[in-house]
């Protein structure tokens, strides 16, 4: 039993060195390898110190689980990885409920702390468990990826709620009465589905990130019904990364993290925003025509959105920066922090185009260049450069903190259709002088780009 | 209940706290599915409540074990797909 602790200590070392090790794209690998085998340490130590344990059991579940998670994890798109996240956090949160659950059915004498604990895990990790597989069937479109709102939305989950805190009372005080615990888990999957469906499209990135963080607390909730170090330490560390990154996110638009989670930020808009809409006179240019802009430029920012990612863009964009750069032309990213559907979403795709990531620059960091930049190339992203954010009191989404694109000599935006971003507002931005509207799919306007620029 | 266990749960909150604000955006989809994947330590309590003879609690403990397997496996393969990608020029 004291070695089977020492070695969770370990691993919760290679853990925290993993993590530390991925401040930093050239260590991030090792770190990442380093938290893996803190892991199976983990798991070798409770295999050999735990007597009464099922081996052929836990080996069939563990075949059966190693190749669903391995063929997930190799056949996932990159531009899929948000719902590849979403629904990994549900499998952790599902899994601590469950361990709590079956601690719950079998203990013969529970401590009133152990019952608490187990309520707690199981509210936790069954929420995280529906609540990711609603974030999953958004994002890939499974179900409407709008925000469903009705009429006493949230008074109906605060009911819920209150529900949930009589049984879990009346489950501490009757821990043999089976329908108490039986209610639990069943309020606490609904409370996982009607908090997760009145949120969508652009406030993902802060869904996922919670849920991520939800899957950790799950975790340490399991680690003090078990009373186990391992679970409780690596359960903060994921919970603090999940608040972390929640409120990263939330930094990004401006929002706190109760007007995410209420808000429903697109539909209110719909209702009351139409009549105050201004129309903007657009400039629609030709590929031919944005290429002869892009021959004169000398420094180019490209603005990746969401709609890069939809198009499946990311390799496009390489081709035609990879021809700008032999052209002696300066080629930089600028990355929103709520671009895409999750943290670092943008990152990702683009690294998987090979774009050096020293040329992905963050909001802070690319802001001042765009004072001398010549083109910036917005590709399929709204919200994140509308001007209106910086003086437009009346916007919904005043006071976020925007890509300032419009400072460029030119702005060329690619977008499918003049449709609105997620917010529900017209983009001042398109109207403006400097700006040239590209439409079409952005890879195709990408792939016929390059052909014109080599043909110039 | 034991205080020593709530000392670790919150030194390791403040922890996580210190290294995780390190961790550049570039990187913050591998740090997801990286930690994603250490909450798959769930797999440890898992095979704890496989117990033999724990009736209805084991097969509730065999589906954890899948799930947290899945988690472990997944998370953490997934993660090194994208850490492999990231490159200098």
């Amino acid at each position: 039993m004291e070695y089977t602790n020492l070695s969770y200590v370990l691993a919760s070392v290679l853990f925290i060195l993993g993590i530390k090790k991925l401040s930093h794209p050239k260590t991030a690998r090792d770190g990442n390898f380093i938290a893996a085998f803190g892991m199976l340490i983990a798991i070798v130590a409770t295999l050999v110190s735990y007597g009464k344990i099922d081996f052929q059991m836990i080996a069939v579940g563990m075949i059966i689980g190693a190749i669903i998670g391995a063929t997930f994890a190799i056949k996932v798109e990159m531009t899929q990885m948000p719902q590849m996240v979403a629904i990994f956090n549900g499998f952790g949160g599902g899994a601590s409920a469950l361990v709590a659950a079956a601690e719950f059915l079998k203990t013969g004498e529970i401590t009133t702390f152990t019952l608490g604990t187990i309520i707690v895990s199981i509210f936790v990790g069954t929420l995280t468990f529906t609540g990711s597989f609603i974030a999953f069937g958004k994002l890939q479109g499974f179900i409407s990826g709008q925000p469903v709102v009705f009429p006493g939305q949230q008074m109906m989950n605060a009911l819920f709620a209150l529900c949930l805190l009589a049984i879990g009372f009346y489950m501490v005080q009757n821990p043999a009465e089976m329908d108490f615990f039986y209610g639990v888990v069943a309020i606490s999957a609904i409370l996982g589905i009607t908090l997760t469906i009145p949120i969508g499209g652009a406030d993902m990135p802060v869904v996922i990130s919670l849920l991520n963080s939800y899957s950790g607390i799950a975790a340490a909730a399991t680690g003090f019904v078990l009373m186990n170090n391992g679970l409780i330490i690596s359960g903060a560390l994921v919970g603090a990364s999940g608040i972390i990154l929640t409120n990263i996110m939330c930094k990004g638009m401006n929002r706190s993290l109760a007007n995410v989670i209420f808000g429903a930020v697109g539909l209110e808009q719909e209702s009351s925003g139409e009549g105050t809409s201004k129309q903007v006179n657009i400039k629609s240019y030709s590929t031919e025509e944005a290429a002869m802009i892009f021959e004169a430029a000398e420094k180019v920012i490209v603005v990746p959105g969401y709609g890069l990612a939809v198009a499946q863009a990311q390799h496009a964009v390489r081709e035609v920066a990879e021809f700008l750069e032999s052209k002696d032309k300066q080629v930089l990213y600028a990355i929103h922090p709520v671009a895409g559907r999750m943290p670092g979403h943008m990152n990702v795709l683009l690294a998987e185009a090979n774009i050096p990531y020293e040329q992905l620059k963050d909001l802070d960091e690319i802001n001042p260049e765009f004072e001398d930049c010549d083109v910036a190339l917005v590709l399929g992203a709204n919200d994140v450069v509308n001007p209106a954010a910086r003086h437009d009191t009346s916007s919904p989404i005043y006071g976020m903190p925007i890509l300032d694109v419009d400072k460029s000599r030119t702005v060329i935006i690619n977008k499918r259709t003049m449709n609105t971003g997620f917010a529900g507002i017209q983009n001042e931005l398109f109207g403006f002088d400097n700006s040239i509207m590209v439409f079409g799919d952005a890879k195709e306007m990408l792939q016929q780009l390059l052909k014109d620029l080599k043909d110039l | 209940m034991d205080i020593n266990i709530l000392t670790v749960f919150i030194l390791a909150i403040f922890v996580g706290f210190e290294i995780i604000t390190k961790v550049p955006p570039t990187l913050h989809t591998p740090l997801m599915s990286g930690s994603n994947a250490i909450s798959g330590i769930a797999i440890v309590g898992a095979i704890i409540s496989t117990k033999i003879g724990g009736g209805v609690g084991s097969y509730l403990g065999l589906i954890a074990v899948i799930f947290a397997t899945i988690n472990v496996v997944g998370g953490f393969m997934v993660t090194d797909r994208m850490l492999k990608m990231f490159k200098r020029s």
